[in-house]
């Protein structure tokens, strides 16, 4: 089960509204490569690991995630708190405000709403491991691209840290993975016929 | 310390707590990173009761809630009002 704590990772204080950086970073929280696929990969995949070792990096990893899906929905709240509809028009973010007012739907940066199809699980450790590999280097890729849009240092700091954690957590499923492809190597019983004697 | 002042070292604690965590999972062999683990825990959770008597639970069912239920009071996390300005702008 999970524990609420009422702080975040990390601090999300953000004193200008910029309804079209909110457009864009929503892409983390409900995007391909966003903080809820994330979550929900990690925590999905980790009913069929292998290994004590990759289990509790799915576990964890997913659960961290949780607490970014979480500064990435108080950054788009902060950033369209005290926008106009005038700054909402000129943002281009007048169709996403049409359906949701200020509420934090998980989109991406195009509008698409959120779908499972966006994770895989596929119940085989070194194929779902390697999955979670690329799924850090695309959210790592994708902050960067959002860094190259932003300008504001509120808005920057916290991609900044979101971005770095990719990058830890990409060589922490590097490891798991070496330790369960060390595993299944060792898992591995040779079955020698024996030619008949006559 | 002030309520700012004691939330800003728990977070960086907390934050040393989760990356060692990590860290753990896939070394649970080393016994350097085991004893920072342990060493911080026991500071980050003498930070905590501070956090907890001065501005109310942290924890979801599992703080106390003092004389009346203080637990749903804002500000919550996502508010700006909940948040602390990091130190080292210049940085940025």
């Amino acid at each position: 089960m999970w524990i609420y704590e009422k702080k975040l990772e990390y601090p999300i204080k953000i004193k200008n509204p910029d309804p079209a950086m909110a457009k864009v970073i929503i892409t983390q929280y409900g995007g391909p490569d966003g903080e809820l696929a994330a979550s929900l990969r990690y925590l999905s995949q980790r009913f069929s690991m292998v290994t004590p070792q990759a289990r509790a990096i799915l576990n964890d990893i997913g659960t961290e995630e949780l607490a970014h899906l979480e500064m990435i929905g108080s950054m788009v709240k902060q950033l369209t708190k005290n926008a106009t509809i005038e700054q909402i028009k000129e943002a281009g973010l007048d169709a996403y405000y049409a359906d949701h007012d200020k509420g934090v739907y998980p989109v991406s940066a195009a509008g698409v709403p959120f779908t499972a199809a966006y994770i895989a699980v596929k119940g085989d450790p070194v194929a779902d491991l390697t999955e979670d590999m690329a799924a850090e280097q695309k959210a790592r890729a994708t902050y960067e691209w959002l860094i190259n849009l932003a300008d504001d240092p509120d808005v920057l700091d916290p991609l900044r840290f979101l971005r770095e954690r990719e990058v830890v957590h990409f060589q922490r499923f590097g490891e798991a993975l070496r330790i369960v492809q060390d595993f299944l190597a060792s898992q591995k019983i040779f079955a020698v016929v024996m030619p008949e004697v006559h | 310390m002030n309520r700012d002042a004691i939330l800003t070292e728990l977070m960086e604690l907390d934050f040393m707590l989760v990356d060692l965590q990590l860290f753990l999972d896939t070394h649970p062999c080393d016994q350097d990173a085991l004893k920072q683990y342990n060493d911080i825990l026991a500071k980050a959770n003498v930070l905590r009761e501070q956090y907890e008597s001065l501005c109310g639970p942290l924890y979801s069912f599992r703080s106390f809630n003092r004389g009346h239920w203080e637990w749903y009071r804002d500000p919550w996390p996502w508010q700006y009002s909940f948040n602390v300005d990091l130190p080292g702008e210049e940085c940025r």
